[in-house]
């Protein structure tokens, strides 16, 4: 416990330390992986925890992103009131499709939530009078929470107490009951069935937990790039995440948020070599499910951890 | 009082009708074990008590409380629990994680959010305790998957019995199970209270003579037999289709 919390220590020294150390281009870059390691940390308490994979995360992200867009550049509502509104409208969107998808399971549940997320995509794409179709809206600006977030040092801040809260909340919910529910149900819907655990119910709440956590980090990437595009909607973002959980590890959540870091650190460095990214991301894909099928974390367990378990 | 009450209840599969009009009834603490040859029905029986599946036609009640809708997590918390033919476990938790979730459940600690489990010194303590009677103190820490089929029989058997449920369903507790094993789930059997009812699927003639206080024999969908040793050992039918012509 005490080295537990050295680390946590040190974590936030270092992290609080960055703006004085990292040039602005390197700190706007992790702003970026911090946002990514928590909608990669959201994701994972439903494919993780609760076993549902889900191919259509995006939707919330994009969705309370696309919130905050149209409230700040077309209705010019406070950031007071835009944010919330983000997060509370990706959270009742994340009911409707828990709803919905949780009539079926495995990989109907995954090409369920995928067809819901690109009803989103398209109605994002195709209604240009009031998202601007591809074009996107420009021109959202930073907002002021009691002090200015528009440099990229205040508004690193401000991404680092947002995703370290719900770094926290995430940890608190997969340690409670609830998060040990979860891993029931993962492992077996009918035997949490026979001892008395409503399975729906718990999965209704573990993936619109999930979806206000991954509103929440799309509310921050469309402030942190300052413009929303049919973008972030799309499947590719889905993709991209699920690779991030895959990568790092699945049913833990050290191992998302390294798998995001990776791979946004990744993308930047190869958009400097080719336009084929997607390329790339498919081979990290693929090396990841033949090498390291259970992750970064895994393969770190398998090899250096001595106190795993028998 | 009456325990578990089933009137007349039938089920079919499309075309298929795996249970005609069963009727039985249990007494608050008898032991009733169910015989009968593969594809009598003796399962689907057994999910129609638990939920699992629904019965087509029919009536069951639990303590007098009509369940037969009720979907099995209800049934559940009406003090109903069971082990299951095909070992059904949380095969990458440890034993004590296992526990813990079954000792949850019973106890109706669900969608609490914040403080962490290991803070639950009550859960704790009884699902320590759970394995300190059963004997599975050495194993709380190894994942279930690891652990060999007669100890995931016998986690299975802890887990069923941690809610101090009212109406215990045992199916083939000891399918499989090495002759020393089957000795140990059956000393399991043998030292539970005496007021809990149980139903038990058993193929092992000895183990269900012993534990029934009444045995009910089932055949192509229907209980043809029912009775004590005397009288099952005495039917000429049951001797025909089960037993074997001696």
């Amino acid at each position: 416990m005490r080295r537990y919390s050295l680390v946590i220590l040190l974590a936030i020294a270092i992290f609080a330390a960055l703006p004085y150390v990292l040039p602005t281009y390197y700190l706007s870059l992790t702003t970026k992986i911090l946002i990514f390691v928590l909608f990669a940390m959201s994701l994972d308490l439903l494919i993780g925890y609760t076993g549902l994979a889900s191919l259509g995360h995006a939707a919330f992200f994009g969705f309370g992103g696309y919130v905050v867009g149209l409230l700040v550049v077309r209705g010019q509502v406070s950031e007071w009131i835009a944010l919330p509104a983000g997060v509370a409208l990706a959270t009742a969107l994340g009911a409707l499709f828990a709803v919905l998808a949780l009539r079926a399971r495995g990989s109907y549940f995954l090409m369920i939530t995928l067809a819901l997320a690109q009803v989103v995509w398209g109605i994002a794409f195709g209604w240009r009078t009031l998202t601007g179709g591809d074009d996107g809206l420009p021109g959202v600006k930073r907002p002021t929470f009691i002090v200015s977030l528009a440099d990229e040092n205040s508004f690193y801040y401000f991404v680092l107490l947002m995703v370290g809260l719900s770094a926290l909340a995430l940890v608190a919910i997969v340690r409670s009951p609830f998060g040990h529910a979860l891993r029931g149900i993962r492992e077996s819907e009918t035997r949490m069935l026979a001892l008395g655990f409503n399975v729906w119910r718990h999965q209704f709440a573990a993936f619109v937990i999930s979806a206000a956590f991954a509103g929440l980090a799309g509310c921050l990437f469309v402030y942190n790039t300052r413009f929303v595009s049919p973008d972030v909607l799309h499947v590719v973002r889905s993709a991209e995440v699920l690779i991030m959980v895959i990568l790092g590890g699945v049913g833990t959540l050290l191992g998302p948020a390294i798998g995001a870091a990776v791979i946004i650190l990744l993308e930047d460095f190869v958009s400097s070599l080719t336009q084929r990214w997607l390329l790339i991301l498919g081979i990290v894909y693929v090396v990841t499910t033949l090498f390291a099928p259970r992750g970064l974390v895994g393969l770190y367990r398998d090899y250096f951890s001595r106190n795993r378990k028998r | 009082m009456i325990a578990l009450d089933i009137e007349n209840v039938t089920k079919s599969f499309g075309g298929v009708r795996a249970l005609t009009g069963v009727t039985l009834s249990l007494n608050e603490g008898e032991r009733l074990v169910l015989l009968g040859p593969n594809g009598a029905g003796k399962t689907t029986l057994f999910h129609s008590i638990s939920g699992n599946i629904l019965a087509s036609s029919g009536r069951i009640s639990l303590f007098g409380d009509d369940i037969t809708q009720l979907p099995p997590d209800a049934r559940a918390r009406l003090g109903l629990a069971r082990t299951f033919q095909i070992t059904n476990l949380f095969a990458q938790l440890t034993v004590l994680e296992n526990i813990l979730l079954a000792v949850c459940g019973a106890q109706k600690l669900t969608f609490k959010f914040v403080r962490p489990l290991d803070r639950y010194d009550d859960i704790q303590k009884r699902a320590r305790a759970l394995l300190e009677e059963w004997n599975l103190v050495d194993a709380a820490d190894r994942l279930v998957r690891n652990l060999s089929y007669g100890e995931q029989r016998q986690v299975e058997v802890v887990m069923a019995l941690s809610g101090e449920p009212r109406i215990l369903l045992l199916d083939e507790p000891t399918a499989g199970l090495s002759p020393a094993e089957t000795l140990r789930v059956m000393e399991m059997v043998r030292k539970l209270p005496r007021d809990m009812t149980i139903v038990m699927i058993e193929h092992d003639m000895d183990v269900a003579f012993e534990i029934a206080d009444r045995i009910a024999v089932m055949h192509q969908g229907r209980v043809i037999a029912e009775g004590d040793e005397a009288a099952i050992r005495g039917n000429q039918q049951v001797s025909d289709i089960y037993l074997g012509v001696e």
